[in-house]
C-alpha cells in the first residue's frame, strides 16, 4: 500500500500565548511540534505499512525548519519525506494550502491512500484535508477512529461523529482525516532516529509542481481575516430554583429584561 | 553544562528523555503502590531499541558503551528510579555474557536480549553472602555433561520475571573465592524456582526476589569462561555496571532537584514565592552543585570505560559512591523543601528518597565501595 501522510508542523499549544494588545500568537521562544492530530496520521501510516507492505510517504508545506517535523515522522517509522517549500507559498490559506500540497501529491503518484490529522492544533479549521481530496478529486472520509479491512481497491473504516459512528466502505486511492481515538503514536526508535538523521528530504518549490499561480501564497488565498480577537470568556449561568411554574414566570421575566 | 555529547548521545539522552517524560511519569506512582513488574513500559524501552546499547552489533546490538547506558539510565531514572532499575538490571545480568560468553553462548542468548523481548538478572547475593561473596553456599556440581545447581540466592533485582540469569555458584568449595563459577540459567529449567517476593521500601516497581535451585540441571555448556572465574565474571562485570547504579542515583537526584525547583517557585509563604527566600536558594544551589559534580564524574568514569582504560575499579566505586551519597542528600533536601506536603505520598518527592536510598547499598554498599577505593590508592602509593 502505498500511502502519503500530510502534516503540519505548528506552535507547541501547551505554551503559546496571545499578545493582549495585537490578539496575535507571541512565537518567539515557542518549540515547534508536528500537529498533534497529525501524530495520530503518521502512526496509522506505519502500522497500515506493517499489516499490508507498501510504503509511507510524509509531505508537509512550511518554512525550511519543517524540515525537522519529516525527521521525526521518518524516525517513526515512515519512509520519505517531502518538503513543499518556497516564498511564493507563504500566506496561504486553507484553499491555497491544498492545492498546493495536492500539486506535490499528483508528483508522487500512484498512490492508495492519503491520510491527514483531523485538524491543525493552531488554525482548527480541519478543511486541509477534504480541500486535497477535492482538488485530486478522490473520496474522502473525515473523523476515521478505525481502519477495518482494506484491500488493493477498497478500505472499510469506521467514522466517529457526535452520536456514535459510521462504519464505510470508500474505494482506493482515497483520503482519510483520523481522530485521535485511532491509536497511540508511538515512541520514535534509536535506529529510526539515526536513519532519520541521515534521510535525504525531497524539497519541492513553485518551480517543481505544476500550479496555476493565481492559486498559490497569498494572492491564491481567497480567506480573508478581519479581525483576530481573543473570545470573551463565558460567564457562569444563573440557576433558577423553586416549583416549575414561579421558574416559567422568572424566565420570562428575564429574557424581557434581556431583551429590553 | 555541556558535556560535549555527541549526536548520537544527545539522541540517545533525546529519547529516553521523551520515554520518561511520557511513559514513565505517568505511570511511576502506580507501580510504586501496585509493585508490579512494568512490562507496558519496557515494551517501549524495548521497541526503542535502548536494550541494545548495551549488547555488540553482531548479536543486535548497537555496541556496548557505557556512557549511552548512563545517558538512558540517568533519563529514565529522572522519572522513575524503580522502572529504570528494571532496564538497568537487564544489563548487569547480560553484562557477564557479553564480556566471558563464548560465540555460541552469545548468539543463543544476546538477541533476544537486545531486543528487550527478554530481559536478564545477576545472581551472587544469598542470605549469608552480601558483601563478603566469597561467602556464597550455592553449589554446581559436574555430572557429565551437566551442572548440578543447589542453594538459594536472595534480592535478586528482575528475579520471576527475568528469562535469563547470570547466576554464581561454587564449584570447588576447597578453594575458596577461587573456587565460584558463573553460569547461565533459564527460566523454565527443572529445579529452578522463585521464592519470596521482597516487599521494598524504595525502587518499587522493579521486582525482588529469591531464586531457588533444586538439584537443578543445567547443560555443561552453559559455564561462562571456566571453572573458577565466577568472581573475575562479578568483579568485571561490576566495573562495568557501577556507572549505570551512578547514572541511576543521578537521575533521581536531577528528578528530584527539578520538582524541588518548580514546588519552591509556585509554593507562596508570607505573601511571596518561597523561591524568594535565601534559605531555600542556597539548599538549592548546593544541591545542584553537588549533583553537577556527581555527574561529571560519572560521566568521566563511563568514559574512561568506552575509551579502553584498564583498570577502572576505584573511579567505577568513586563514581557508584559519590553520586549515591549525593542522591540521599538531595532527595531529602528537597523533601525539605516541600515542607509538610513532602512527607505526603500526594507529592511525588517522598518516593524519590526511599528511591534513592538503595543506590547507597547495591551493587556493593558504599562501604564496599571505599575499601576498593583505598585498597587501591594505598597500591598505587606503593607502587
Amino acid at each position: 500500500m502505498n500511502i502519503i501522510v500530510c502534516i503540519k508542523q505548528v506552535p507547541e499549544t501547551t505554551s503559546v500565548r496571545i499578545n493582549p494588545e495585537t490578539n496575535t500568537l507571541i512565537r518567539e521562544g515557542v518549540k515547534s511540534i508536528i500537529n498533534p492530530f497529525d501524530m495520530y496520521a503518521i502512526e496509522e501510516g506505519v502500522r497500515l505499512k506493517e499489516r499490508f507492505g507498501g510504503k509511507v510517504t510524509i509531505v508537509t508545506m512550511g518554512p525550511p525548519q519543517a524540515d525537522a517535523a519529516l525527521r521525526e515522522a521518518i524516525s517513526m517509522g515512515a519512509d520519505e519525506g517531502v518538503l513543499v517549500c518556497d516564498r511564493a507559498f507563504a500566506g496561504s490559506d486553507t484553499w491555497a494550502t491544498s492545492y498546493t500540497l495536492s500539486g506535490a501529491i499528483k508528483k508522487l503518484m500512484p498512490f492508495d491512500l492519503i491520510i491527514c490529522g483531523k485538524q491543525a492544533s493552531d488554525g482548527d479549521t480541519a478543511q486541509v484535508g477534504p480541500g486535497i481530496s477535492t482538488h485530486l478529486n478522490i473520496p474522502q472520509v473525515t473523523y476515521v477512529k478505525k481502519v477495518e479491512e482494506a484491500t488493493d481497491k477498497s478500505m472499510r473504516v469506521e467514522r466517529m461523529l457526535e452520536e456514535g459512528y459510521e462504519i464505510i466502505e470508500t474505494p482506493l486511492p482515497a483520503l482519510l482525516t483520523v481522530v485521535k481515538e485511532i491509536n497511540e503514536p508511538r515512541i520514535p526508535s534509536l535506529k529510526g532516529m539515526l536513519r532519520a538523521k541521515s534521510a535525504k528530504i525531497t524539497v519541492w518549490g513553485q518551480k517543481d509542481l505544476d500550479l496555476d499561480p493565481q492559486n498559490i501564497g497569498l494572492c491564491g488565498s481567497p480567506t480573508q481575516v478581519v479581525k483576530i480577537f481573543t473570545p470573551a470568556q463565558r460567564v457562569g449561568g444563573q440557576i433558577l430554583k423553586g416549583e416549575v411554574p414561579e421558574i416559567a414566570s422568572q424566565v420570562v421575566e428575564l429574557l424581557r429584561s434581556e431583551v429590553n | 553544562m555541556d558535556y560535549l555529547l555527541t549526536d548520537e548521545q544527545k539522541m540517545i539522552k533525546e529519547l529516553a528523555h521523551k520515554i520518561a517524560e511520557e511513559k514513565v511519569r505517568p505511570v511511576a506512582a502506580k507501580y510504586d503502590i501496585s509493585e508490579e513488574y512494568p512490562w507496558e513500559v519496557i515494551k517501549v524501552i524495548a521497541e526503542s531499541d535502548l536494550f541494545r546499547l548495551f549488547i555488540p552489533e553482531e548479536y543486535g546490538g548497537m555496541c556496548v558503551n557505557i556512557m549511552n547506558l548512563c545517558l538512558a539510565t540517568e533519563e529514565l531514572s529522572r522519572a522513575c528510579g524503580g522502572i529504570a532499575v528494571c532496564y538497568a538490571a537487564s544489563a548487569l545480568g547480560t553484562f557477564p555474557i557479553v564480556l566471558f560468553g563464548n560465540e555460541e553462548q552469545k548468539k543463543k542468548y544476546l538477541p533476544d536480549l537486545a531486543s528487550g523481548k527478554k530481559v536478564a538478572a545477576f545472581a551472587i547475593t544469598e542470605p549469608e553472602a552480601g558483601s563478603d561473596a566469597s561467602a556464597i553456599k550455592t553449589t554446581a556440581r559436574k555430572e557429565g555433561d551437566y551442572y548440578i545447581l543447589n542453594g538459594l540466592k536472595h534480592f535478586i533485582t528482575n528475579g520471576g520475571d527475568a528469562e535469563t540469569y547470570s547466576v554464581i555458584a561454587m564449584t570447588d568449595k576447597s578453594r575458596g573465592a577461587r573456587g565460584a563459577s558463573a553460569f547461565i540459567v533459564e527460566k523454565g529449567t527443572p529445579g529452578f524456582t522463585f521464592g519470596k517476593k521482597e516487599d521494598k521500601f524504595g525502587i518499587r516497581a522493579s521486582s525482588t526476589r529469591e531464586l531457588i535451585f533444586t538439584d537443578c540441571k543445567i547443560p555443561a555448556k552453559n559455564l561462562l569462561s571456566r571453572e573458577g572465574m565466577g568472581f573475575i565474571v562479578t568483579m568485571k562485570t561490576f566495573d562495568m555496571s557501577r556507572p549505570g547504579v551512578a547514572a541511576q542515583a543521578l537521575g533521581i537526584a536531577q528528578g528530584a532537584l527539578e520538582l524541588a525547583v518548580k514546588y519552591a517557585k509556585e509554593r507562596q509563604q508570607f505573601g511571596k514565592s518561597i523561591s524568594s527566600f535565601q534559605g531555600i536558594q542556597w539548599m538549592l544551589a548546593d544541591m545542584a552543585t553537588e549533583v553537577e559534580a556527581a555527574r561529571a564524574l560519572v560521566y568521566s568514569c563511563a568514559r574512561a570505560i568506552d575509551a579502553g582504560v584498564k583498570d577502572v575499579s576505584k573511579e567505577s566505586a568513586m563514581a557508584k559512591m559519590y553520586t549515591s551519597d549525593v542522591a540521599m542528600k538531595v532527595t531529602v533536601d528537597a523533601l525539605q523543601i516541600f515542607g509538610g506536603y513532602g512527607y505526603m505520598k500526594d507529592y511525588p518527592i517522598e518516593k524519590y528518597v526511599r528511591d534513592a536510598k538503595i543506590t547507597q547499598i547495591y551493587e556493593g554498599t558504599n562501604q564496599v565501595q571505599r575499601n576498593i577505593i583505598a585498597l587501591q590508592l594505598i597500591r598505587e602509593m606503593a607502587k
